[in-house]
């Protein structure tokens, strides 16, 4: 069965376009400014198009589920977040559709009322799915960037550095909690196979409070490193933080601590038998 | 913290445990469905180690049973894979304390149920005497 | 049934596990490494695991007993080359292994066992 709506948007699918653009438009407002024209054009054409090749195919009913034309609409739902529209803003872009259609149905089945509603009432079932569905992707798509940013945060915020050759120091700023120790694993277990690095320093320096909880998750980064070859030393242990942990009765079973980052990395270094001298001014 | 609500189940196999060969082969299973989620590598080791664990429990101390490897979905279309073993052993009168570590009845380290939970998002044990038992781990992706 | 094959190098044994083991074959390891100490009256056993993707408790646990059989039969194990997934998930498991040496890779292993590939080295001491 020919769809009707189809081979109406294929007569006059130019002059849809231009008034579905000019719906969009005024829908959008000030919104608009953030994208070209060019660029909403592209996206409006290849949604029209896709929508002639759905209806041609599958007829009004199935349209709503047809693969390709859900692509679409997820091209222009990401499209959207990225450029900062709000999700009814990138719904209006469906939505608007609508009353081009519409208007264009009103000319041609103005006359037949029975046409011209049952085309309307397929119009508006269609496109108000198509509008939910773009809604759905918005949404999904904007909940992929909040994870995706968290992720990196949390992966900035714990550099590994290697202080000389094979000696590598993990500063910890900040809370750590089971999430982020973690990624402060990963990091260093990464970087002690990266570096083949034999010894690691923990300054934690940058750690406001240390309780059972953060030294227990300090405890399984110095075990799982170990478990691999590598020795850690905590620093960087402040005298609160020395109180806290005799308070609480935290034991660091077998963990060498040092109070500085810099007593840290002198004992590494007598540890490998070497030491740093200062130069007299003999040698030329 | 209340069970995830999943939404659909992308995907479901069914394993016997009979044989310890089973374990290995368990192991592999549960790895392909992590590869095929896009599993990270740390998070795909934990799940894979946590169902070797319990896939033994099954085979050595509940005399075999069945294993059902799940992808699922939740509402915010975040993938996990969802494992079941359930055996047809003895059962446990006390879950409590076959929770905690260093408990066993078998020759192991007893750190099978206890680290099974530790390396899952969400553990749930069914267990009564003479009624088998059923462990179900989840693990989201990420 | 496969078998992890043992390599003699001077006074120390080298194991490199690459298959993914099942219990009887873990076990079976265990019980061939151990005659193997006492035959070739072997001072050290290095252990690289560096192809094991998981490492459970039972694996776990044979390596832990790998290590405090041979230390009563006066050899000293380190076992090599275990992933940072395998380790994380280790310490999650409440398995740190405490009785067993470390290293990161097969070099430094040999290194921690005084081993050389020819066997020399201790020779060349006597000398």
């Amino acid at each position: 069965m020919p769809s009707k709506l189809a081979s109406l948007i294929e007569q006059h699918e130019s002059e849809l376009l231009d008034e579905w653009l000019e719906h969009q438009k005024r829908a959008l407002g000030s919104a608009a400014q953030r994208i070209s024209d060019g660029q909403m054009r592209t996206a409006s054409q290849r949604l029209l198009g896709a929508l002639r090749m759905t209806l041609q195919a599958h007829g009004p009913e199935a349209a709503a589920k047809d693969p390709a034309l859900l692509q679409v609409l997820d091209a222009v739902s990401h499209e959207r977040v990225a450029q900062g529209f709000s999700p009814s803003e990138t719904a209006v872009f469906v939505f608007s559709l609508k009353e081009a259609l519409y208007d264009r149905l009103q000319k041609e089945f103005g006359n037949d009322a029975a046409a011209f509603s049952k085309e309307t009432w397929d119009v508006t079932r269609l496109l108000d799915n198509m509008g939910l569905y773009t809604f759905e992707t918005y949404q999904k798509s904007r909940d992929d960037i909040i994870r995706r940013q968290q992720q990196e945060l949390l992966e900035l915020s714990t550099p590994v550095m290697e202080l000389w050759d094979g000696i590598l120091a993990l500063p910890l700023i900040g809370t750590l909690d089971s999430g982020r120790t973690q990624i402060v694993m990963q990091n260093l277990l990464d970087a002690v196979v990266a570096k083949n690095a034999d010894l690691a320093i923990i300054d934690i320096t940058g750690v406001p409070t240390v309780d059972t909880l953060v030294a227990q998750h300090l405890l399984k980064t110095v075990s799982a490193a170990r478990l691999m070859g590598t020795d850690c030393i905590i620093s960087g242990i402040r005298p609160q933080i020395a109180q806290t942990i005799i308070h609480l009765g935290v034991e660091l079973q077998g963990v060498v601590t040092k109070a500085s980052l810099s007593g840290a990395f002198a004992y590494a270094l007598e540890h490998r038998k070497m030491s740093i001298v200062k130069n007299s001014g003999i040698a030329t | 913290m209340p069970p995830s609500i999943i939404s659909e189940t992308v995907k479901n196999q069914a394993v016997k445990l009979n044989a310890a060969s089973d374990v290995v082969m368990i192991r592999q299973a549960v790895r392909a469905l992590a590869v095929e989620i896009g599993m990270n590598l740390v998070d795909q080791t934990k799940i894979i180690t946590a169902a070797s664990e319990l896939a033994r429990n099954a085979v050595i101390h509940g005399g075999g049973g069945d294993a059902t490897l799940e992808i699922v979905r939740d509402a915010a279309n975040r993938l996990g894979l969802r494992l079941s073993f359930e055996d047809r052993g003895p059962g446990i009168a006390d879950i409590q304390r076959a929770m905690t570590d260093g408990y066993t009845t078998g020759t192991g380290l007893g750190l099978g149920l206890g680290g099974a939970r530790r390396l899952s998002s969400e553990f749930h044990i069914q267990s009564a005497p003479e009624q088998g038992t059923k462990v179900t781990i989840l693990k989201w992706k990420g | 049934m496969d078998r992890i094959p043992i390599l003699k190098m001077g006074e120390c044994l080298l194991v490199s596990i690459q298959v993914d083991m099942d219990d009887d074959l873990a076990l079976a390891l265990r019980d061939s490494l151990t005659s193997r100490i006492v035959q070739d009256k072997a001072r050290g056993v290095l252990i690289d695991i560096s192809s094991l993707d998981i490492v459970d408790s039972f694996i776990g646990r044979m390596l832990a007993n790998i290590a405090a059989m041979a230390k009563i039969l006066d050899a000293q194990t380190v076992l090599v080359g275990m992933r940072p997934s395998v380790a994380m998930t280790l310490v999650e498991l409440g398995l740190s292994l405490p009785g067993i040496q470390t290293a990161l890779n097969v070099d430094r292993g040999l290194k921690l066992l005084h081993c050389s590939p020819q066997g020399e080295s201790s020779a060349a001491k006597h000398h």
